[in-house]
C-alpha cells in the first residue's frame, strides 16, 4: 500500500501567510486565555488534598456532597471520575501540613463516606485484593467504599514543582538550541525553538481554554511533545540541508518546498502511528492519565503542523542560503584555495 | 556485493537477543502470595531462623512453594492466600520479637533466574498500590536543640573555669548570649570558650559591656543538619519495621527531605501515626529531698521543676538530663525470671552506660524518671482559626512541646550498660514502653509535604489499563506497518516486537521503577519507534522512484536515513534527559522508559531490520522490492 504514489508538489510556502494567520490566531487565543483564565492547576502545583473513592454501586454526586457538607467539608469539590461509581473529591488549598492532621483529613473523609454503610476499615492489610471492612457485626468483607488513591501536596512542594517545571521547559529548549546550532546552523536552531515554543504555548493554551486540569503528567506530556515535534522538524531540516548542498541552482523557497514534499509521506505516516498509540492511551489508559493523553494528542497534531508551516518558513524568513549549509571544514579548504 | 551482512552483526544481534531474552524472561512468571521475614532494626537474619521457619511451617502443615534466604531476609512463596495468612501467624509466633514479618507478592520466577540477578520489572506504587511520603525535616528545630545543648555546655565550661556569669541563654537571633558578672573577664572567657568549644564563634556585644555573643559556626551547622537527617532516617526505618511492610524504601532527597515508600500499605493513617511520632526520651533524677514538700506548697525549688504523669500526678524532677533516648540501643519487654512480673530490659551505648553507672551509684534508693518528650510542629493559627503568615506569605509554624513522665522507678542498685525497669502494671504497658524506648528518637520533627497513596484496586486497574494500552497500540501499529510496507513491514514488526522485549529487559536489568506514566512512555515509544523504519522505507521508495536499482535503493535508503534518525532521536533524548532530571516519582518513570525506548529502537529499527532485509534480498538479483 502506498498513500503517496507520486511525488507531491504542494507549494507549502506559498501558504505561509495563511499559516502565519492561523498560528497567530491560535497563539493569541491561547495567550489571552492564559492571561485571563490562567491554568486549572491540579494539586501537584496548587497544593491540596485529593481523594478518589470507588463505590460498589453507582452513587449520586449530590448525596456524597451533602454527606461531606454535614461532616464539615463545605469546601470539598466532588465529581464523578470516569464512571458513576468512582468519585473524586478535592479539598482546596493545603489544609495543613502537619503530619497528624494531614493523615486525619483523608482518614476522616473516607470514614465519613463509609459511615452511611455502617462499615469501618478492618486493621488487616490485604496486599493483593480490595480493602477489607467490618460492618455491624464482626463479619469482614470487601469495603463498599474503596479508597482508590489519596494525594496530598503541601504548598511548598507545589510551588517548587511549578518552578522546576518551568525551568525544565527552559532547559530543554536551551539544550535543543545548542544541539541544533552545533549540528546544523543557528537559523535552524532558532527556527526549531520558535516552532517548539509555538507548540508548547498552543498546547498549554488549549488546557487553559478548556480549563482541563494541568497536572504533573500533563507537564511531562508537554515535554514529550517538545521531543516529538522537534523530531519532526529535524527530519525536514535534515532534508533541507541535504538539498541545499545538492541543488546549487535552485532558489531557497524551491528547495524548502521540495524538502517538505519529499519528507511529507514520512511526516504523515509517523504522525499517524503516533496518533494511533496516543488514541489507544486515551481510550484504554484510564482516567488517571486522560489529561496526559489529551496533551499528547493536541501536541502531536500541532507539532506536525508546526514542523511544516512554522519551522520551515522561519528559516526562510531568517534568510537561509546555500553558503550557510557548507560544512565548516570546506570553508577552511576554500580559504586555502583563495590564497593560492 | 551490496547488502551483505558482516558476521559480527549477526553475532552482536544474537548476543543482544540472548542477554535481553534472559533478563526479560522473569516477567512472564506471575506473582505468588508470599511472606517476607526480615531482622528488625536492620539486623541480619541467620540460617538458624530459616530452619526454624521451615520446621514451624511443616509442623503447621502449610504447603510451601519455595523458600529462599538472601541479604534482605527470608522469602517464602505459597500456593494460595489462605496459607500465606496462616503462615504469617505461625512465623510471628515462632520467631517473636526481633523480626518483622510482612505479607507481600513475590515473583514466581524460578530460582536459577533470580539467583543470576534476573528479576521482574520493579513496579512503582501507582501500579502495585501503597503509600509514598515526602517528609521535610524541621532543621530550625534541630538547630534550636543544638543551641540548648551549647547553652548547657557553656554554663558547665564557665563553672569549671571558675568564671562567674549572670546569665547564659539563646537569643532570638540564633546566638547564645553570655552575660558575665565581671566585665573585666571578657577576654579570659572568650579565650576559654574558643579553646573548649571551638565550634562556637565568640564576639563581644558592641552595645552592652560584659556581654558575649556565641554563634555556632557554619561547618557545625551543616554537620547538625546532616546528622539530623541521618538520625531521622534511622529512626524512621526502625519505626517502619514495626509496620511489617515488605520492601520499604527510605531515602534522602536533597538536604532536608526524606522519601518513604511503603508498598502494599492500605491503612495509611496508622502508618502516619507511627511515622509522625516525633518523640524522644530523657532520664531525670527525682528531687527526693524537696519532692513531698514542694508538692504541698506547689512551689518548685531552684534547679528542679514539676512534671506530670499521664494521670496528671505531679513529680519534682531535677532540670539536669542524665541521658536521653539517643543513648538507648535496645529495649525489650519480658517477664522477670524470679518474680514473673513484667519488666523492660534496656541496653545503653557506651556513653550512656558510663553516665548511668556514675549517677545511679550516687543515687541508690532515689527514683529515676523516664520523661517522654514530643515536639509537634504545626501551622500557627490566630484566635479565629486563620493561618498566620509571614511577610512573604508563607505560613508561620509553631512548636508545641508535650512532656510526660512515663515511669519513675526506684534505683535499687548501681546500674551499667544493661538494666531493667520494674514495677510495671501489665505486660501491655511493658511492651508499649519498650516500643517507645526502642523506636529511637527523631533528631528533629518532620512534616509530610507530599503524600500519594494508591489503593490496591486502583493499582490493579492501572496495570490492566496500561497493559491493554500497550497491547492495543502495539497491535494496531504492527497491522499498519504490515499492510503499508509488506515484506519490509514484516521486518519492522519483528523489530518492534524485539524492541518491546528489549525495553522490558533493560527495565528489569536496572530495576528501574515502572510507573503508570512509564507505561504511557512505552506506548508512546511503540508509536515513535517505527519512525526510524518509516524514514528508511520511505527513503528506499524515493530512491526507487529516482531510478535506482532495488539493491542500490536499499543500500542508499539505509545510508541516507541514518543521520536523520540519529539527529531526530538525540534531540528527543535531550528532552527526555531534562525530564528525568526534573522529574519526581512517576514523571521520572516516563522519562526512563522514553529514553530506553529511543535507544533500543535505534538498535532494532536500524540494525535488526537491515539484517533481515539483507537476508531476504541480499546477494541475489532482485527485480522488484515488496515495499
Amino acid at each position: 500500500m502506498e498513500i503517496f504514489k507520486r511525488k507531491t508538489k504542494i507549494q507549502f510556502l506559498s501558504h505561509r501567510k495563511l499559516a502565519l494567520g492561523i498560528s497567530a490566531l491560535l497563539l493569541a487565543a491561547g495567550i489571552a486565555s492564559l492571561i485571563m483564565r490562567g491554568l486549572n492547576f491540579g494539586i501537584d502545583f496548587s497544593g491540596g488534598t485529593l481523594v478518589e473513592v470507588g463505590y460498589q454501586d453507582a452513587v449520586e454526586i449530590e448525596s456524597v456532597r451533602s454527606t461531606l457538607l454535614q461532616g464539615g467539608f463545605p469546601d470539598a469539590v466532588v465529581q464523578h471520575f470516569g464512571t458513576a461509581r468512582d468519585v473524586l473529591i478535592r479539598l482546596p488549598g493545603a489544609a495543613s501540613g502537619e503530619i497528624d492532621s494531614a493523615a486525619q483529613l483523608s482518614e476522616r473523609l473516607i470514614g465519613l463516606l463509609r459511615a452511611p454503610f455502617g462499615e469501618q476499615l478492618a486493621g488487616e492489610d490485604n496486599v493483593a485484593g480490595l480493602q477489607q471492612c467490618v460492618s455491624g457485626g464482626a463479619a469482614v468483607s470487601d469495603c463498599r467504599v474503596q479508597m482508590r488513591r489519596v494525594e496530598f501536596v503541601g504548598p511548598q512542594v507545589g510551588d517548587e514543582l511549578a518552578n522546576q517545571g518551568g525551568l525544565a521547559m527552559l532547559y530543554a529548549l536551551i539544550g535543543i538550541l545548542i544541539y541544533v546550532t552545533f549540528r546544523f546552523e543557528w537559523r535552524f536552531a532558532v527556527g526549531s525553538v520558535i516552532a517548539l515554543a509555538h507548540d508548547v504555548l498552543i498546547t498549554v493554551g488549549i488546557f487553559s481554554l478548556f480549563q482541563f486540569e494541568f497536572s504533573l503528567p500533563v507537564l511531562a506530556a508537554v515535554l514529550a511533545v517538545i521531543g516529538y515535534s522537534l523530531n519532526d522538524t529535524i527530519v525536514v531540516y535534515d532534508r533541507i540541508r541535504e538539498n541545499f548542498r545538492k541543488m546549487r541552482k535552485r532558489s531557497a523557497i524551491d528547495i524548502i518546498n521540495g524538502s517538505i514534499n519529499q519528507t511529507l509521506p514520512r511526516t504523515v505516516l509517523t504522525s499517524l502511528t503516533t496518533m494511533i498509540v496516543v488514541l489507544t492511551l486515551l481510550i484504554f489508559g484510564g482516567e488517571v492519565i486522560r489529561g496526559f493523553s489529551i496533551a499528547l494528542l493536541a501536541g502531536v497534531i500541532i507539532g506536525t503542523y508546526s514542523s511544516i508551516f512554522v519551522a520551515s518558513p522561519v528559516v526562510l524568513a531568517l534568510g537561509i542560503n546555500r553558503e550557510a549549509m557548507i560544512p565548516v571544514k570546506k570553508e577552511g579548504e576554500d580559504a586555502v584555495a583563495e590564497r593560492v | 556485493m551490496l547488502n551483505q551482512t558482516a558476521w559480527w552483526k549477526y553475532s552482536l544481534i544474537a548476543l543482544v537477543l540472548a542477554v535481553g531474552g534472559f533478563y526479560a524472561l522473569p516477567n512472564v512468571f506471575g506473582n505468588d502470595p508470599g511472606v517476607q521475614v526480615r531482622g528488625a532494626r536492620g539486623l541480619g537474619i541467620g540460617a538458624g531462623a530459616l530452619g526454624q521457619v521451615e520446621a514451624a511451617l511443616a509442623e503447621a502443615s502449610i504447603d510451601i512453594k519455595a523458600i529462599t534466604r538472601d541479604p534482605d531476609g527470608i522469602k517464602i512463596r505459597f500456593n494460595d492466600i489462605e496459607s500465606q495468612l496462616q503462615a504469617r501467624e505461625v512465623i510471628e509466633r515462632e520467631l517473636g520479637d526481633g523480626y518483622t514479618t510482612a505479607l507481600t507478592l513475590l515473583s514466581g520466577a524460578p530460582a536459577w533466574l533470580t539467583d543470576s540477578g534476573a528479576n521482574p520489572m520493579y513496579l512503582g506504587l501507582d501500579l502495585r498500590g501503597g503509600v509514598h511520603f515526602l517528609l521535610e525535616v524541621d532543621m530550625d528545630s534541630a538547630i534550636a536543640r543544638a543551641h540548648e545543648r551549647y547553652t548547657a555546655d557553656l554554663k558547665r565550661v564557665l563553672r569549671e573555669g571558675a568564671l562567674r556569669y549572670r546569665r547564659v541563654r539563646p537569643n532570638p537571633d540564633g546566638e547564645i548570649e553570655i552575660t558575665l558578672r565581671d566585665a573585666g573577664q571578657l577576654e579570659q572567657v572568650s579565650d576559654l570558650i574558643e579553646r573548649r568549644l571551638p565550634e562556637l564563634d565568640v564576639r563581644a556585644d558592641g552595645q552592652r559591656a560584659g556581654v558575649l555573643l556565641a554563634g555556632v559556626n557554619d561547618d557545625r551547622i551543616d554537620e547538625i543538619k546532616a546528622f539530623a537527617l541521618e538520625q531521622n532516617m534511622t529512626a524512621l526505618r526502625n519505626r517502619i519495621d514495626q509496620l511489617g511492610v515488605a520492601e520499604p524504601v527510605v531515602q534522602r532527597q536533597g538536604d532536608q527531605r526524606l522519601v518513604i515508600q511503603l508498598p502494599g500499605v492500605q491503612d495509611t493513617a496508622r502508618a502516619k501515626r507511627i511515622l509522625g511520632r516525633a518523640a524522644t526520651l530523657e532520664m531525670r533524677l527525682v528531687d527526693e529531698e524537696h519532692n513531698a514538700e514542694a508538692l504541698q506548697s506547689g512551689l518548685a525549688p531552684g534547679g528542679a521543676r514539676f512534671y506530670r504523669f499521664r494521670d496528671n500526678r505531679r513529680i519534682l524532677l531535677f532540670n539536669r538530663v542524665i541521658y536521653s533516648g539517643e543513648n538507648i540501643i535496645d529495649a525489650a519487654a519480658s517477664l522477670d525470671t524470679q518474680t514473673g512480673s513484667p519488666v523492660v530490659s534496656i541496653t545503653l551505648d557506651a556513653a550512656g552506660a558510663r553516665i548511668n553507672q556514675r549517677v545511679t551509684g550516687e543515687n541508690i534508693g532515689n527514683r529515676m524518671a523516664v520523661v517522654y518528650l514530643e515536639t509537634t510542629s504545626q501551622i500557627k493559627r490566630d484566635d479565629d482559626g486563620n493561618t498566620v503568615r509571614d511577610a512573604q506569605g508563607r505560613p508561620l509554624r509553631e512548636s508545641r512541646k508535650i512532656e510526660e513522665v512515663l515511669t519513675a522507678p526506684v534505683i535499687r542498685d548501681q546500674l551499667g550498660k544493661r538494666f531493667q525497669i520494674e514495677g510495671l502494671d501489665s505486660v501491655t504497658e511493658a511492651r508499649d514502653l519498650a516500643l517507645m524506648l526502642r523506636a529511637g528518637a527523631l533528631a528533629a520533627p518532620v512534616e509530610i509535604v507530599e503524600e500519594r497513596t494508591v489503593g490496591p484496586s486502583l493499582g490493579r486497574a492501572n496495570i490492566s489499563q496500561g497493559f491493554t494500552s500497550v497491547m492495543a497500540g502495539f497491535l494496531l501499529v504492527l497491522a499498519f506497518m504490515l499492510v503499508y510496507y509488506r515484506v519490509f513491514g514484516i521486518t519492522a514488526t519483528i523489530a518492534l516486537t524485539l524492541n518491546l522485549a528489549l525495553m522490558v529487559a533493560v527495565l528489569s536489568f536496572f530495576q528501574a521503577t515502572l510507573t503508570l506514566p512509564g507505561v504511557a512512555g512505552i506506548v508512546l515509544t511503540v508509536g515513535m519507534a517505527v519512525d526510524a523504519n518509516v524514514l528508511i522505507f520511505e527513503r528506499i521508495r524515493e530512491e526507487i522512484r529516482n531510478g535506482n536499482s532495488p539493491q542500490a535503493s536499499i543500500h542508499l535508503g539505509y545510508d541516507r536515513a541514518l543521520s536523520t534518525i540519529v539527529d531526530a532521536n538525540i534531540t528527543t533524548l535531550i528532552a527526555a534527559i531534562v525530564l528525568f532530571n526534573f522529574g519526581t516519582g512517576p514523571i521520572k518513570g516516563f522519562a526512563v522508559t522514553l529514553s530506553i525506548g529511543i535507544l533500543t529502537s535505534m538498535f532494532t529499527a536500524i540494525m535488526v531490520t537491515r539484517v533481515l532485509i539483507n537476508w531476504y534480498y541480499g546477494g541475489k538479483a532482485v527485480r522488484r522490492l515488496s515495499i
